[in-house]
This record gives structure tokens, C-alpha cells and sequence, in this order.
């Protein structure tokens, strides 16, 4: 098993070992290009040009004056950002505090949706009783739309009506009085619960097909040498579901950290222990008008998520060439 | 093969706890929509004190439900349809043809689902704001500029699943049609597309929750007559007094539709990814 995951159909050029299916040479046939024409408009339009616009934006003083003509903005050079990036400023400051609260949100998020995913792959691997249903059940919260989730959850978030309360407090006599939830120190475990809830399920579905391509005899053998259940995880299942692992940790780093939406329909104004980053550059462009500055912190976001990708994938890279 | 009580045990812990992290928040959904006014205002209870429907008629003129409904209905339609058709054609000539660009046109693609959605946002704002003034279409505020939106959201996802299950088709199949004398174009719709349909109807599926599901760019880029479900179900929470029980009426009504086409089809999904996404 090579440890390439690459887009489909590109595997078989670049699998050392594997199957190999003769490399065609390239055509000259145009058919390919025009099937392709209408994708590449709609990417063109909707991500590529509004990317490159968005960099020119970051450059520019664009505030509410010059909305709708927004070329004749003067140009400010590196100001934008150079005023995003004074931690010592009010708004660098504001923003640095965003970031590492996103990124916190974002550990505890992909650890509990991994470890919950995985848990309920592994142990769902058997046969037994009742199986499918667990399987279709664990799969509805990603399922729901988000907003709905998370409205649900806003409700039994509720101080004196909510759910949490009531069991924490009422029955089980746990915690003292009622806590506020999205308020206060209390929000930052209500964002990871409610972002855990949503996305363990995807980790789940994503194990399960990888469990899937596990030979069973692998486990057959480790069993004839006396491996015992955790033996068998760490030496059998973990190894194979690296390749799954790479892809899946990254895409839930990814959607966590540029989560916009739990935030957004949890607080009406998210107070400062969940403030995602997400919304505090929407709320830092949509409030104060200023477009300049809110399209200088998405580029050094996305400068952000890039570098984490990079290196995230090297390290992977080089770990496989060695290993 | 035996296993030990201790591992047995803990498959029982650990699924009845999941079990129910994972329940209860939907039963709280179900059974608040059926619960009278006063149950979800004063202190919550585990039963209805008597159950109603009176909350499934009564959202719907709380807030205006109905035309945000078909707002979504249209708006997930349009660019479910779109943004398939589109995917079969790339996902075809990514799957058959070998040609200049292909690995830099999928990398590209798909590199752009990893962006964060703000960068786009406020571009894509200006730009539909001035399109408007130069052109005099419309598309912020309108229906149109959403579904323009949003099947580019669904697409590289999309594309990826699609050329994964033509690849899964042997070539065989294609030669042979080639044989026969049918072109590319008749060779996709009659050899390939049947062979794929469960997988394209996943694909679809998949479109539609992205879109149905969407919140940022619905709420920056409708306005009172274009708001989705996604806007809208949020005006009930932001009213001085919360009808939570028609919330939760909203939410079952707003999220069945989306669960029961997901769970049908689950098993193409999962295919698709083991079949496109990682390749052994």
C-alpha cells in the first residue's frame, strides 16, 4: 500500500509496485480541453478572479465611501496588513487573540472528532446485533444542515430553559446554579462540543471505508501471535490508516479552523472566548465597512493555512520515504 | 476468535456513550416541536406536558418560512443540476483523457475548497455589486448570484467522486462502444452515465446538503425577498420572545428532507470515497 493519495485516476503513474497501467502519452486531441471549459469558468469566476481581486483589495484604503466604485480607492501599499499584524495596536491585537482562540477550538475539535470517529469505526468492525442501525444513526448529525444543528443546540444551551442546565444542575447536581453557555468563559466548551457533535460522524465514515480495505487475515495472523486487542490497534490498524489518516486530519483541521457557521448562528455576537476568525474578519469588514483591511487579514490567513498544509504534507512525505 | 470480557465491556461503554451524545440533541428537537408554548419557556422537561402540532402550522407565519423555503428549494435545485452536469463532463475527461494541464487543473480545483470562504466573500460582494452598476444585472440580492455561488461550491468535491467511479468502470467498456462506431459524447451518455448513475445521484445529493446547508454567503448575499432557510430560521432565535417549540418545528421540517436522501444513499458515498479519494 503506497502512501500517495492523489486525485483519481492519477495513481497508476505514480504507485511504485502497484499495478502499473502503461502511461499514455498526452493527446492532442481537444475534446478534453472543451470538456472542461465550463468548469473552469465557474472556478474562474467564483474562486480564482475573487481571490485575486481579494489580494488586490488588501492593498488598496477601501472603505464605505468606495463600495461601489471601488478602483478608485486609493492605493495604501502595505498599510493594511502592517496595521493587521501590529499585535501592539487595537486591531492586531484583537486579531492575534482571534487567531489562537481558533486555533485552540481547532485542536480539541479534530482530537475528540478523531478519537470519537475512530472509536466508533473499530468497534463497529464486528458484526453484531443492531450494527447497521448504529452505523445509519451515528452518520444523521452530519447529515442535519448545519444550522439546524446548531440551533438545536443553541436552544439546550439556554440558561434557564435549556437542557444542559437542566441535567447538569437540576438532576444531577453537578454544577451550582445556572451557568451561562454563550456567554462568557463557558462559550469557548460550547463552540467544541457543538463542533465535535457535527463532525465526528465524517471521521467516522471516512475510518470505516479505510477499515474496509484492511485485510482480514492481517488480524488473523497478529491474533496466532498472541496479539491482544491493543496490539492489534497500534500494529495493524493504525499503521493501515495512515494514508486515510493524512487526508482526514487535514480536511477536518481546514474545515474547523475556517468554521464560519456554528459561531455565527450560536451568538448573536460571539463574545471573546469564541470568536472564530472567520467571523471576526466578517465582522471587522461588514461593521466597520473597511474592505482593505478585511481582505489583508484573509490573505494572511489563507497565508496561514498554506504554510500549515505545506508542511503538514512534507513531513508526511518525508515520514513515508523513511519509514 | 474469542475476545476478552474487557474489550467487550468497553465496546459497551463506548457506543451507549456515543449513542447517546449522539441522540440527544435530536430527541430534543423532536420532542420540543411537539410540546405547547409554556413547556419550552419555563424549565425543560424530558416529555411534553401534552403533546400538539400546533407549532408545525404556526411557524409557518411566525416568520415569512414559506418563501424562504422555496427561496432554498430553487436556489439548491438549480445549482445541484448545474454543478452535476458540469462534473460529468470534467470528471470524464479527467477519467479518459490524458492531456497537458490535467494534474494542475485538479490540484488547482481542488485547492480551492481548502480556502477559507471569507477570502472569497468580499470580492465576490464587490464584484456582484459593481456587475450590477456597469451591467445592470443582478446578481447581489438575487437568486441567480446564489446558485452562480454555490455550484462552484460543490464542484471540485464533486469532480473528484465522479472521476473516481468512471475510473472504477473498466475501459473496456468504452473501447467497445468506440468499436461500434459511437463517439465520446454517445459513449459517456450511454455507457458511462448508466453504469455511474447511483454514484452521480450521491454526487447530487452531496450538491444539494452543500447548498441547502450554506449560511455565510447567504446572509451577505440576499436580501429580504432572497433569504434562504439558512437566514432565515436565525430571525426566529434574534425575536424578543423565542418560540422555541416552532424552532424546533422549523428545524425537523427544514433537516428531513436533507437526512433521509443522505442516509439513503450513504453507501454510494462511502464507495465514492474509498473508490476516488484513497487509492491503495
Amino acid at each position: 500500500m503506497s502512501d500517495t493519495i492523489t486525485a483519481p485516476g492519477d495513481a497508476p503513474a505514480r504507485a511504485p509496485g502497484g499495478p502499473r497501467r502503461r502511461r499514455r502519452r498526452p493527446t492532442r486531441n481537444l475534446l478534453p480541453y472543451v470538456l472542461l471549459v465550463p468548469a473552469l469558468i465557474a472556478e474562474l469566476a467564483i474562486h480564482i478572479i475573487p481571490m485575486l481581486v481579494g489580494v488586490w483589495m488588501s492593498l488598496l484604503h477601501l472603505t464605505q465611501f468606495f463600495i461601489r466604485n471601488w478602483t478608485a480607492a486609493p492605493y495604501g501599499g502595505l498599510t493594511n496588513y502592517r496595521v493587521a499584524m501590529d499585535t501592539h495596536g487595537p486591531v492586531g491585537k484583537d486579531l492575534l487573540h482571534s487567531f489562537l482562540i481558533t486555533a485552540a477550538v481547532t485542536v480539541l475539535v479534530v482530537a475528540g472528532a478523531w478519537v470519537f470517529g475512530l472509536a466508533a469505526a473499530v468497534f463497529l468492525q464486528k458484526p453484531f446485533r443492531g450494527r447497521a442501525t448504529l452505523r445509519t444513526l451515528f452518520l444523521v448529525p452530519y447529515a442535519l444542515p448545519v444550522f439546524t444543528a446548531v440551533i438545536t443546540w443553541r436552544f439546550m444551551f439556554q440558561r434557564d430553559s435549556g437542557m444542559v442546565n437542566n441535567v447538569l444542575s437540576d438532576e444531577l447536581h453537578l454544577v451550582h446554579g445556572h451557568p451561562f453557555w454563550l456567554l462568557g468563559g463557558n462559550s469557548f466548551a460550547a463552540l467544541v462540543i457543538i463542533n465535535i457533535w457535527r463532525l465526528w460522524p465524517f471521521a467516522f465514515l471516512t475510518l470505516t471505508a479505510g477499515l474496509q480495505s484492511v485485510p482480514g487475515d492481517l488480524y488473523e495472523a497478529a491474533a496466532i501471535d498472541g496479539a491482544g486487542f491493543v496490539r492489534k490497534l497500534r500494529s495493524v490498524t493504525l499503521p493501515l490508516l495512515r494514508p486515510v489518516n493524512r487526508v482526514l486530519l487535514l480536511v477536518l483541521f481546514l474545515w474547523t479552523f475556517n468554521d464560519f457557521n456554528t459561531a455565527y448562528i450560536l451568538f448573536n455576537q460571539p463574545p471573546a472566548n469564541a470568536d472564530m476568525i472567520s467571523i471576526h474578519i466578517y465582522n471587522a469588514s461588514f461593521i466597520t465597512w473597511n474592505f482593505g483591511l478585511g481582505s489583508a487579514m484573509s490573505v494572511l490567513l489563507l497565508a496561514v493555512l498554506l504554510v500549515v498544509t505545506l508542511v503538514y504534507l512534507g513531513t508526511g512525505r518525508l515520514r513515508s520515504r523513511h519509514a | 476468535m474469542r475476545e476478552s470480557s474487557a474489550v467487550r465491556w468497553a465496546r459497551r461503554i463506548v457506543l451507549t456513550f456515543l449513542t447517546v451524545f449522539t441522540v440527544v440533541p435530536l430527541y430534543v428537537m423532536v420532542v420540543s416541536s411537539i410540546k405547547p408554548l409554556q413547556d419550552v419557556q419555563g424549565a425543560f422537561t424530558w416529555f411534553p406536558s401534552h403533546v400538539t402540532f400546533r407549532p408545525f402550522v404556526d411557524m409557518w407565519h411566525t416568520v415569512p418560512l414559506g418563501r424562504y423555503f422555496i427561496n432554498s428549494l430553487v436556489v439548491a435545485t438549480c445549482a445541484t443540476v448545474c454543478s452535476v452536469a458540469i462534473a460529468i463532463f470534467t470528471g470524464y475527461a479527467v477519467s479518459r483523457y490524458r492531456f497537458a494541464g490535467r494534474g494542475t487543473f485538479m490540484t488547482v480545483v481542488l485547492s480551492t475548497q481548502m480556502f477559507p470562504g471569507i477570502l472569497f466573500l468580499l470580492p465576490l460582494f464587490l464584484i456582484f455589486v459593481n456587475i450590477d452598476r456597469y451591467t445592470g444585472i443582478t446578481l447581489y440580492g438575487s437568486r441567480l448570484g446564489l446558485i452562480i455561488t454555490y455550484l462552484t461550491f460543490a464542484l471540485p468535491f464533486s469532480i473528484w467522486l465522479i472521476a473516481g467511479y468512471f475510473d472504477t468502470i473498466p475501459r473496456e467498456l468504452d473501447e467497445a462502444a468506440r468499436v461500434d462506431g459511437a463517439g465520446p459524447m454517445r459513449t459517456l451518455f450511454r455507457v458511462l452515465l448508466p453504469v455511474a448513475a447511483p454514484g452521480i445521484v450521491a454526487v447530487a445529493i452531496y450538491a444539494f446538503m452543500t447548498a441547502w446547508g450554506e449560511v455565510l454567503f447567504a446572509s451577505v448575499l440576499t436580501d429580504q425577498s432572497t433569504r434562504t432557510l439558512a437566514v432565515g430560521l436565525r430571525e426566529y432565535a434574534n425575536q424578543a420572545q423565542v418560540y422555541w417549540n416552532e424552532v424546533m418545528a422549523a428545524s425537523l421540517v427544514i433537516s428531513l428532507p436533507v437526512v433521509v436522501g443522505f442516509l439513503a444513499l450513504q453507501r454510494f458515498l462511502v464507495h465514492g470515497l474509498t473508490a476516488g479519494a484513497v487509492k491503495s
